[in-house]
């Protein structure tokens, strides 16, 4: 927006009231357009994906918050990206509204662990949760890899856990999910594409 | 999808099946109205409700969910006797001249080989006659009695439009309109594109289903032509690429998890690496051994070498006649089979089927490991009886679950980059743009943190065979969270030796010189950056390709199998449709299909076939390498083809206690599941402007059922099925109407799927009804066209 026009409220009012005696009886001056600051006039966008329906539509997130001064960014508008041959800016109602997503008090922010026989959540820290987590698959794959079978053919095989998920998930984060899958040897591994 | 959502805008004729686009993909369906506002294209919508799609079709006709097959087979019928296929293409680019063994039959619901003892398929008959070099033997005049052609138009002469009409609902009239739109496609300047979605694959003879649309579109010669196709809609933000990236049978690239039986790489290689059936079919699968052994070199990195067989040993082999799929897998864990589940930002109890099943089979577990953004049924699913009583009163109390259950917050899709693939196959690449709020932490963080604590720990103790755990390379620049634009760059792969990527999978070698994660993606991150980051917006053929706009797969390849939009000279079959020309020493256009400087009749159109042209008798298929119509498991008739066969023979099926079948006499109406353009699953119920604009599960009815049961719009209603029940109030619509079919009224009800017990907005889960039969080659579960009661409450 250029610098030099005045664009708050209070600046128009100034002038309107000036002007308020002109021989004519009413305001000769051109009035000043009252504009309002964009809310995304000072953000950061961000080239983006809708994780929704497999449409694909490219998505401008705008944060705001100086990241020099070790602000936390927070997201306050999401929109349709025009440059996409896919959705040319336009969105659905769930695309239109991806901010609720991000920004959404029912978002999970601690660990939660819910105990053997327990009706209640309650918080763990992540390191703790690590720990446990790493120890119940390991003693679960001590207990249940089959490294040859009944005819002595090598399988390295784990049946006692299993994987699922991933399609909410990019591809990166689904590759490395099956390195961690065959790491362990786990034989069932399904997700949102089987349903 | 073979082609793309841009490319719809191509079409001549667009037939919505088994799918609601205007609904559904909102955004996508642009490309339908562009294609009819300019190009006069005609919409053609075959749904069991008149939906948003159906009010701006040009032909609607109103199925019985469940008997698409049968509607399909008329419409191969149609397309034959009324001369309107496109026979130069039959000829040139299907199997319909390859020749069929004589001991090949089809009789009263049965095709030959099956044997009724141990309730399988013997499927030797359902083959080719082989000639005395090996290859299939042809006749391309298409007249020999047993060639696929002359077989194909006998099978489907069976379905007349009187029995389409009869099984599907609909009348022979209304049938034979839709066809004639439909089959207008069938010859060469006209193109139609057939759209679907979880209509056609929900159901226990789905892939049979979408085999029959993939005929259809190969007899109509639509197949590699713009605005033509077979185009799955697909469902979530990255389900193509999850599905590219492997499954409990696959490894990434649609190679296969080895077999126990396949005790080296050598018998991997042999048994996965198919030999060509025709002279001139270039059979690409034959190079399984170099996509294997560098993906091979991407997991072990340094430990997989010529000597170890590249470290084949430690990848997990499935024993010959397992099964691990979802239906498997909680079967398995209600009987008690399971120690441990880990999800990644999936929900089973609410995405069922069968979802007390899913919730008794938790509390079976030992441990339960869930990654979310929002607390949801699966975490919590001991809390089901204390917040539902009314649907779960019956299932075990919380302080009888054993289940330890870790629900870890998890980053969303704005704070992290990677790669989404769309329906169209394009890898379109996205920017973190924010942290995780809280001590949310990104996934490949948490994946990365168990993986590299299981190693210290095996280090440290030792356990039950460490190697393969130590093998797999993790050698990532910060191997706690792994940069996913390091990731990307191992799976478009890379020489090992020097480090440079690799600029394609014709590059890739067996001699583990190369490492690639996935071949399909390779050329997604080459030498010159990040292809799947591109935004070029270039459209020279005009055709909607986008070449420079991300990365498509196979090597940026937009429309598939585009050899076959020209005939066998090379000429387009549609000059103004022609997504690749010949210039005498190359194709030009879109990437070819094809090897690029091989003259138009070097190889046939097909190139992964090992047939080298499309199958329309395919032995690939558990119940017959032609599709038939099967009742849904549960269904309100016989099979009127065959009464003694109703349901799909081969479909899978489980026994527990809590996996009854209803049958016609208590529960008389056919249900059928939809999504609401408002929600997505079970997720956005979390979300305040989905929450308002869709608050509330209903109940849809037809007006004529809702009369005959005296229940107006807002009654509260209560639907019941084997399994268990739901309770919403009523919505009576026009939009469904009591169907005749084999001589009876059949009335469906329509139940949006969106709610559960925890969100802003909260509502039964819809699959409290849903049976656990599955299809017996996808292993997709029979979600719409199963039955239920329905009463006033």
């Amino acid at each position: 927006m250029p610098p030099d026009i005045d664009v708050t409220r209070r600046g128009f009012f100034k002038t309107g009231a000036a002007l308020a005696t002109t021989a004519f009886g009413f305001d000769l001056q051109p009035a000043r357009a009252a504009v309002r600051e964009l809310k995304i006039s000072r953000t950061t966008q961000t080239h983006s994906i809708c994780p929704y329906c497999a449409v694909g539509c490219s998505v401008i997130i705008h944060t705001l918050g100086d990241k020099a001064k070790n602000v936390k960014s927070t997201v306050v508008h999401i929109e349709g990206d025009s440059a996409s041959p896919v959705n040319r800016g336009t969105l659905c109602s769930k695309g239109i509204s991806l901010k609720q997503f991000v920004v959404n008090d029912r978002r999970l922010t601690k660990p939660l662990y819910r105990a053997p026989g327990a009706t209640e959540w309650k918080a763990m820290p992540w390191g703790e949760a690590i720990e446990k987590m790493a120890r119940r698959i390991k003693d679960s794959r001590d207990r249940g890899f089959e490294a040859k079978d009944a005819k002595g053919r090598t399988v390295n095989r784990l049946d006692n856990v299993a994987i699922i998920g991933g399609c909410t998930d990019t591809n990166e984060i689904n590759y490395l999910l099956g390195k961690f899958r065959f790491g362990l040897g786990v034989l069932t591994y399904e997700n949102q594409a089987r349903l | 999808m073979t082609n793309g959502w841009t490319d719809v805008a191509n079409a001549d004729v667009v037939l919505v099946m088994g799918g609601n686009p205007a609904e559904n993909h909102p955004v996508g369906f642009r490309f339908v109205m562009e294609a009819k506002r300019l190009r006069k294209a005609k919409l053609v919508c075959i749904d069991p409700r008149f939906n948003r799609t159906a009010a701006v079709s040009d032909k609607y006709v109103q199925i019985r969910s469940g008997s698409d097959i049968a509607f399909l087979g008329g419409l191969l019928n149609y397309s034959l006797s009324h001369d309107q296929f496109h026979a130069d293409y039959v000829r040139e680019h299907t199997n319909a001249s390859f020749l069929v063994r004589e001991d090949f039959s089809f009789e009263d619901g049965y095709f030959s080989g099956w044997d009724k003892d141990s309730e399988k398929y013997d499927k030797s008959t359902w083959d080719y006659q082989r000639g005395p070099d090996g290859y299939a033997r042809v006749d391309k005049t298409l007249e020999h009695p047993r060639c696929v052609f002359q077989l194909l138009k006998t099978h489907y002469a069976r379905y007349t439009p009187e029995k389409v009409a009869s099984i599907c609902g609909c009348t022979a009239e209304e049938f034979e309109q839709a066809a004639e739109v439909i089959c207008s496609s069938g010859r060469a300047g006209r193109s139609g594109t057939i759209l679907y979605a979880l209509g056609w694959t929900q159901h226990s003879h789905s892939v049979q289903l979408i085999h029959t649309a993939a005929m259809l579109q190969l007899m109509l010669g639509n197949v590699g032509m713009p605005g033509g196709g077979v185009n799955a809609q697909r469902g979530h933000s990255n389900i193509q690429g999850a599905t590219d990236l492997g499954a409990w049978n696959m490894l990434p690239g649609y190679l296969k998890v080895p077999r126990a039986n396949w005790t080296s790489l050598a018998a991997y290689n042999q048994a996965n690496s198919p030999k060509p059936l025709r002279p001139d079919s270039l059979n690409y699968w034959g190079n399984t051994p170099k996509f294997m052994v560098s993906l091979l070199k991407a997991y072990y990195g340094e430990k997989a070498t010529r000597e170890n067989q590249f470290g084949y040993d430690y990848l997990p082999k499935i024993a010959e006649d397992a099964n691990h799929s979802w239906g498997y897998l909680f079967d398995d864990m209600y009987a008690g089979k399971k120690e441990g589940l880990i999800s990644f930002g999936m929900n089973p109890v609410a995405g069922g089927p069968n979802s007390i099943k899913m919730i008794e089979a938790l509390g079976k577990l030992k441990w339960l490991i869930v990654a979310e953004n929002f607390e949801t049924e699966t975490a919590a699913f001991w809390r089901a009886k204390e917040l539902q009583e009314e649907y779960y009163g019956k299932v075990t109390d919380p302080e009888n679950v054993q289940t330890e259950v870790f629900l870890l917050p998890a980053s969303c899709f704005a704070e992290k980059d990677g790669t989404f693939v769309n329906s169209s196959r394009w890898l379109q690449w996205k920017y973190k743009a924010v942290d995780a709020p809280g001590d949310a932490m990104d996934d490949q963080e948490i994946i990365a943190r168990l993986f590299l604590k299981l190693r210290e720990l095996y280090e440290e103790e030792g356990g039950a065979s460490p190697e393969p755990l130590l093998a797999m390379d993790w050698g990532y620049a910060n191997p706690v969270s792994p940069s996913l634009e390091e990731v990307a760059k191992e799976i478009s792969g890379a020489e090992v030796r020097s480090g440079r990527q690799v600029s394609g999978f014709g590059a890739l070698k067996d001699d583990g010189s190369t490492l690639c994660g996935n071949w399909l993606y390779s050329g997604s991150f080459t030498e010159a950056g990040n292809q799947m980051a591109r935004q070029g917006q270039s459209d020279p053929t005009g055709l909607g390709l986008y070449a420079e706009w991300a990365w498509s797969w196979p090597a940026n390849r937009r429309v598939l199998y585009n050899r076959a939009s020209a005939d066998a000279d090379g000429k387009p079959w549609d000059e103004t449709r022609a997504p690749i020309r010949w210039k005498g020493n190359r194709w030009v256009g879109d990437v070819p299909d094809y090897k690029g400087d091989a003259p138009p009749d070097a190889n046939g159109a097909f190139i992964m076939l090992a047939e080298g042209v499309a199958k329309l008798f395919a032995p690939d298929f558990a119940e017959g390498p032609f599709p038939e119509h099967y009742e849904p498991a549960e269904s309100p008739v016989e099979n009127q083809m065959h009464p003694n066969v109703g349901s799909n023979p081969m479909a899978l099926k489980f026994s527990s206690d809590l996996d009854p079948l209803g049958t016609a006499e208590e529960y008389p109406y056919v249900a059928i599941t939809y999504r609401l353009t408002e929600h997505f699953h079970y997720w956005t119920k979390h979300i305040e402007s989905s929450a308002q604009l869709q608050s509330t599960f209903f109940v849809e009815l037809p007006h004529d059922l809702a009369e005959e049961k005296g229940i107006a719009s807002g009654d509260r209603v209560r639907v019941t099925s084997a399994r268990g029940k739901m309770e919403g109030p009523a919505l009576v619509t026009k939009r469904m109407r009591g169907l005749q079919v084999a001589g009876k009224t059949i009335y469906q009800v329509g139940l949006p799927i969106h709610w559960g017990f925890l969100g802003r907005v909260k509502g039964p889960l819809i699959n409290n009804l849903t049976p656990s039969v599955m299809d017996p080659n996808s292993g997709t579960p029979e979600y719409k066209g199963f039955l239920v009661n329905l009463e006033k409450v």
